[in-house]
C-alpha cells in the first residue's frame, strides 16, 4: 500500500491532475491511501497561497471565483479551486453547483477545478478540504481558492485554512445583520461587496464601512491591518483586480509583520486537533476490548452509559459491575 | 466516512434544454450519489477534463442533436486515452434505437431514451456500483 502511495505521491508532485484528484477522493472517501498520500508529500514547505471565499449563499463567490481565475492567470499563476457545496442531510447526496460557474476555465492546463461535498461536516468546509488543499499545492499550483458553502452562521473554518480570507457580502436589506450574526467580520481578511451594480450599493458601503470602523477599534493592539471593502460586479469581473491587489497587499502584510507566522502556527494547531476530534473516536473503539459486552451490560442497564464511557476512554474493557 | 458515487452530467453540442438534466441531478441527489452538473455546450474535451478533475465513477451524457454518435465516441476515446475508461459511461436524449445500439457497440453502457425513468437509471447505477465494490 505505501508502495502505492509513493507512487500517487509521485504522480502528483509531477503536475499529474488524475493522480491529484484520485489522492483527494481517497481523502473524501477516508481511504487509508489518501492518509498516506498526505504524509509522502507533507514536510514540504507550504508554497502555495490559498485565499478562501465565504459569504452567504449566492452572493456570488463562484462568480467572483471564476472571476478570480482569469486575473490570477493574466497574472501568470497556476491556480487550483476546491469549491465546497453542503450535502444533503437527508440523503447524504449533494448537487455540486459551483463548477458550472467556472466552465471557461475547463480546458487551461494551469487550472485545477474540484467540487466538494461537505459530507455531514459543519463549519462551511469538507474535512477533506485542508488536505486536498496541501495536495493541491504538493501539485504545483501557485494559488489555491477555497470556496465555502453558503455561510449561515459559525461556518467559519476557512479562516483557520487560507492564508487570506475574502468575506463578500451583497446589497440588501439586513444582510450586514445576517454578516454581524455570522461573526463574518471578525474573520475577513479582505471584504468584497459584490452585486455594486443592484441599487443599494452605496448605502450597503456605508453601513460596511460603519462597521469596518468598529472592527479596526477592535483589533486594536494587534498588527495592523485594516480589511480593505473593494466593491466588484463578479459577473463582468469588475473590480476583481482591485480585489486581488487588497489580497495581495495582506499576504505581503503577513509576512512584514510576522502575522503569517503567527497565523501558521496556529493553523498547525488548529489542524493538530481537527485531526485528533476526526479520527480518535474510531480509533478509541477499534481498540476498545470488550466493546459488545459493555454496550450488551448498557443495553440490560447492568451499567450506565457514564461508566461505560469512561472504561473505554480510559483504555480498558467491561468495567467491574 | 462512507464512500459516495460520483456522476458527473454533461449536455453535448447545442441543444439547451437543462428540465431533464436538472431532474436526474436531484432524483440522483436523492439517491445518496455526489452530482456535478458541468452545463450547456459541453465538448467532448471539456467532458473528459471535467471527469477526470472531479473523479467522478459515472459520467452521464445527454445530446438532443445529431451530432451524438460522434460527440459520444470522441468521449469514449478520450477516457481511453487518458487511462480513464474505467468510468462507466451512460447516454440520454433523443437517440433512435437504431443509434442507441451502436452507441452500446462502442461501449456506452446504457442508452436512457425519453420514456426511461429515473429509478431505472439510479437502479442501473446502483447495480454497477456493487458489482464493482465487490471486485
Ligand atoms: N447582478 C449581479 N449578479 C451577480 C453578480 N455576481 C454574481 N451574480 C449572480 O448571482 C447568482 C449567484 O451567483 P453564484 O456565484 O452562484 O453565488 P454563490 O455565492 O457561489 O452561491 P452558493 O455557492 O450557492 O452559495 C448568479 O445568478 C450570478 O449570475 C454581480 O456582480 N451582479
Ligand atoms: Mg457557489
Amino acid at each position: 500500500m505505501s508502495e502505492r502511495a509513493r507512487d500517487a505521491a509521485a504522480r502528483l508532485r509531477a503536475g499529474d491532475t488524475a493522480a491529484l484528484a484520485r489522492a483527494i477522493r481517497w481523502l473524501e472517501d477516508g481511504d487509508a491511501l489518501g492518509a498516506s498520500v498526505l504524509r509522502e508529500v507533507a514536510g514540504a514547505p507550504e508554497r502555495a497561497w490559498r485565499i478562501g471565499v465565504t459569504g452567504p449563499a449566492g452572493a456570488g463567490k463562484s462568480t467572483l471565483v471564476d472571476a478570480l481565475i482569469t486575473e490570477l492567470r493574466r497574472r501568470g499563476q497556476r491556480v487550483g479551486v476546491l469549491a465546497v457545496d453542503p450535502s444533503s442531510p437527508f440523503s447524504g447526496g449533494a448537487l455540486l453547483g459551483d463548477r458550472l460557474r467556472m466552465q471557461r476555465h475547463t480546458l487551461d492546463p494551469g487550472v485545477f477545478i474540484r467540487s466538494m461535498a461537505t459530507r455531514g461536516r459543519m463549519g462551511g468546509l469538507a474535512s477533506a478540504t485542508h488536505g486536498a488543499a496541501i495536495l493541491v499545492d504538493a501539485a504545483g499550483f501557485d494559488v489555491v481558492l477555497i470556496e465555502t458553502v453558503g455561510v449561515g452562521q459559525d461556518e467559519l473554518d476557512v479562516a483557520e485554512l487560507a492564508h487570506t480570507t475574502v468575506v463578500v457580502s451583497v446589497p440588501g436589506l439586513g444582510d450586514e445583520v445576517q454578516a454581524l450574526k455570522a461573526g463574518l467580520f471578525e474573520v475577513a481578511d479582505v471584504h468584497a461587496l459584490n452585486k455594486a451594480d443592484l441599487p443599494g450599493a452605496d448605502s450597503a458601503e456605508r453601513n460596511l464601512r460603519a462597521l469596518l470602523d468598529l472592527e479596526t477599534q477592535r483589533r486594536e493592539g494587534e498588527p495592523r491591518w485594516a480589511p480593505p471593502l473593494v466593491r466588484t460586479v463578479a459577473a463582468r469581473g469588475d473590480g476583481v483586480p482591485a480585489l486581488l491587489d487588497a489580497c495581495d497587499a495582506h499576504r505581503v502584510h503577513l509576512a512584514a509583520s510576522g502575522e503569517g507566522e503567527r497565523r501558521a502556527a496556529t493553523r498547525a494547531e488548529q489542524l493538530f486537533y481537527a485531526l485528533l476530534r476526526e479520527q480518535a473516536p474510531q480509533r478509541l473503539l477499534a481498540r476498545a476490548t470488550d466493546l459488545d459486552r459493555t454496550i450488551a451490560a448498557l443495553r440490560a442497564g447492568e451499567i450506565d452509559a457514564f461508566a461505560a464511557a469512561e472504561a473505554v476512554l480510559a483504555g480498558g474493557g467491561l468495567p467491574a459491575l | 466516512m462512507a464512500k459516495r458515487i460520483r456522476v458527473l452530467l454533461a449536455k453535448l453540442g447545442l441543444d439547451s434544454h437543462t428540465i431533464g438534466v436538472t431532474v436526474i441531478a436531484k432524483a440522483l441527489r436523492d439517491a445518496g450519489m455526489e452530482v456535478i452538473y458541468s452545463g450547456l455546450k459541453q465538448t467532448p474535451e471539456m467532458v473528459v477534463r471535467t471527469a477526470i478533475q472531479e473523479d467522478v465513477d459515472v459520467v452521464g451524457l445527454s445530446s438532443l442533436s445529431a451530432a451524438h454518435m460522434s460527440h459520444f465516441s470522441r468521449v469514449l476515446e478520450l477516457l481511453r486515452a487518458e487511462g480513464a475508461s474505467d468510468k462507466l459511461v451512460l447516454g440520454g436524449g433523443v437517440i433512435p434505437e437504431r443509434d442507441a445500439e451502436k452507441l452500446r457497440a462502442m461501449g456506452v453502457a446504457a442508452v436512457f431514451t425519453m420514456g426511461a425513468t429515473t429509478t431505472e437509471i439510479i437502479e442501473f447505477i446502483e447495480r454497477w456500483w456493487t458489482q464493482r465494490e465487490a471486485q
